[in-house]
This record gives structure tokens, C-alpha cells and sequence, in this order.
């Protein structure tokens, strides 16, 4: 009974901030909805029991993705009323594509619960009394290793290539060349001179 | 009680959303980097169900790596909304066209 009540909430609260994520005025409104749309999805993984990957959506999408959002929208000085122009016309032609789209799927859903499906050729079925971290944690570092390491260097490449293609050279400031300080001699930078007495030295 | 197909109800009501509104926001770029991630969230939604239901564990490592493509692309989607907009001063995607042939 509670379940289906927090499944209800949870599902109603995520339905309501998505839509409201697509229609605020305000960007930064719309950051906020997405942030409660993925706190409510993140509660109803936990109600199905897969706590590591709702923990994982708190932590990546709310601390991380969401704030990189944030910040985006606060730096840009852009206005956001002039973007809005022809949101209505172009909110019917989605309209109709979100309707067919949601009962295709929907079609399709009931296709599924009519047939049977094989339960014994599962790729992985969950062991009993195991909590859901470590039975999660066994198998990325055992059978999906060398993907677990792909998704690895699939976030260093978007690392590399935010940072290649955002950074830009500003004129007037005068960066550190590390080649050059390692390349100086001291024979580059001091001479000796011997001047004559009474007479002083020439810098 | 609820289901499997409570679960895939909802994701598929989030996935329509999602594509409503990278329909409606063809404007904003922002709002439509949201939208992919609320299509991308609906997968997961999605994925976690099925390897809930079916007690098979495969489902959430595969909606972990979901969220790891989804982090980077986040990343590289508003890199290149910034230079963009430091180029033209606006975000307006309807005049994304510098690189036609």
C-alpha cells in the first residue's frame, strides 16, 4: 500500500517537473524542475531496489550535470524571451508527435505483457540476499571490465575536448613557458666584465 | 500492486515529454539539451524496471553506462553551446548554419 502511494507520488512529481522543465519561461526555473524530475527518479529506482544507480543519478545528474547547467545559463547573457517566439506553433506540431509517440509505445508495452519470456536465459540473475551494490559492483569489475573502462575513457575524451574546445589564448596576459625556464643556462643569464677602476658597470 | 508496466507507462509518458520538448524549444538550445536528458533519464527509467522485474542485474549496468555517455555528452553539448554563443552572441539554433557548404 505505501509503495504504491510513493510509486503514484514519485511517478506524478516526475511527470509534472518534466513538463514543466520544457515549458518554464526561465531557464534557470527549468534547471531547478529537471533537478526535481531526476530527485523523484532517483526515488522511484529506489522503490524497485536498485539504490546504486538512484544514488548514482543524485550524485551525477544533480551534483554534476545540473550545476554544469546552471552555470552555463547564469554565465550566458542571452534573452531568453526572444528564444520563446513561436513556442505555441511549434508546441502543437510536438504535441501531436509526443501523443502518437506515447501510444506507440504504449501499444508496444501491451504487446510485451501479452507474451511469455524465457526467464532462464538471463545474462546475469540477481543472487538472493546480496544487496544490490555489491552484486552490481561483481559484475562490472568481472564480466563488464573492458566496457566499465570504455565508459572510462569516453569521459576523459569529453574532458579533453570541453576543455580543447572552450579555452581560448587571451591577448595581454603572459603564461608561464615552462621550455624556457628548463632550457635557460646560467651562462644566458650572467656574464662577467672586469671594468676599470674608478668607472662603473654598464647594465 | 504495482507493476512492470506501471513503470514503462511512465517512462514512456517522460520519453514523449522529452521529444515535445526538443519539438517545442527549437529555439533554445539549453531547453533542448534538458529535453535529451529527460529522453535519456525515460531510458534509464526504463532499463532499472526491466532488471528489476526480471531480477536480472545486467539492466543497471547498462543504465550506468547510459548515464555515463549522458554526463559526457552534457559536457560536450554546452562546450559547444559556449563557443557558439561567444561567436555570435546569441544561442538561436534556428541560424545554425555558418558551416553550410
Amino acid at each position: 500500500m505505501i509503495q504504491a502511494i510513493a510509486f503514484y507520488l514519485f511517478a506524478a512529481v516526475v511527470l509534472l517537473s518534466a513538463a514543466l522543465t520544457i515549458t518554464a519561461r526561465n531557464p534557470v526555473h527549468a534547471v531547478l524542475w529537471l533537478i526535481l524530475a531526476f530527485f523523484n527518479a532517483a526515488g522511484l529506482m529506489v522503490l524497485v531496489g536498485a539504490e546504486f544507480i538512484a544514488m548514482l543519478l543524485v550524485i551525477v545528474y544533480v551534483g554534476a550535470v545540473a550545476v554544469l547547467f546552471l552555470f552555463v545559463v547564469m554565465m550566458m547573457d542571452v534573452d531568453f524571451a526572444q528564444l520563446r517566439a513561436g513556442f505555441a506553433r511549434y508546441a502543437v506540431i510536438g504535441l501531436a508527435f509526443a501523443v502518437a509517440l506515447a501510444a506507440e509505445i504504449m501499444i508496444g508495452v501491451g504487446a510485451y505483457s501479452a507474451g511469455a519470456i524465457q526467464l532462464a536465459r538471463r545474462a546475469a540473475p540477481v543472487a538472493e540476499n546480496v544487496p544490490n551494490i555489491v552484486a552490481l559492483g561483481s559484475l562490472l569489475y568481472t564480466r563488464y571490465l573492458f566496457v566499465f573502462e570504455g565508459a572510462g575513457l569516453v569521459l576523459l575524451v569529453a574532458m579533453i575536448g570541453a576543455i580543447v574546445l572552450t579555452h581560448r589564448e587571451r591577448a595581454g596576459t603572459r603564461p608561464q613557458n615552462v621550455t624556457r625556464q628548463v632550457m635557460r643556462r646560467p651562462g644566458d643569464a650572467t656574464r662577467n666584465v672586469k671594468p676599470a677602476v674608478g668607472q662603473g658597470v654598464e647594465l | 500492486m504495482i507493476g512492470l508496466t506501471h513503470y514503462l507507462v511512465v517512462a514512456a509518458i517522460l520519453f514523449a515529454l522529452g521529444v515535445l520538448g526538443i519539438i517545442a524549444n527549437r529555439k533554445n538550445l539549453i531547453v533542448m539539451l534538458m529535453a535529451v536528458e529527460l529522453i535519456l533519464l525515460s531510458v534509464n527509467l526504463n532499463l532499472v524496471a526491466f532488471s528489476a522485474f526480471l531480477h536480472d542485474m545486467v539492466g543497471q549496468v547498462f543504465a550506468m553506462f547510459v548515464l555515463t555517455v549522458a554526463a559526457g555528452e552534457a559536457a560536450i553539448g554546452l562546450a559547444i553551446l559556449v563557443i557558439y554563443f561567444r561567436s555570435r552572441g546569441t544561442i538561436a539554433v534556428d541560424d545554425v548554419n555558418r558551416m553550410k557548404g
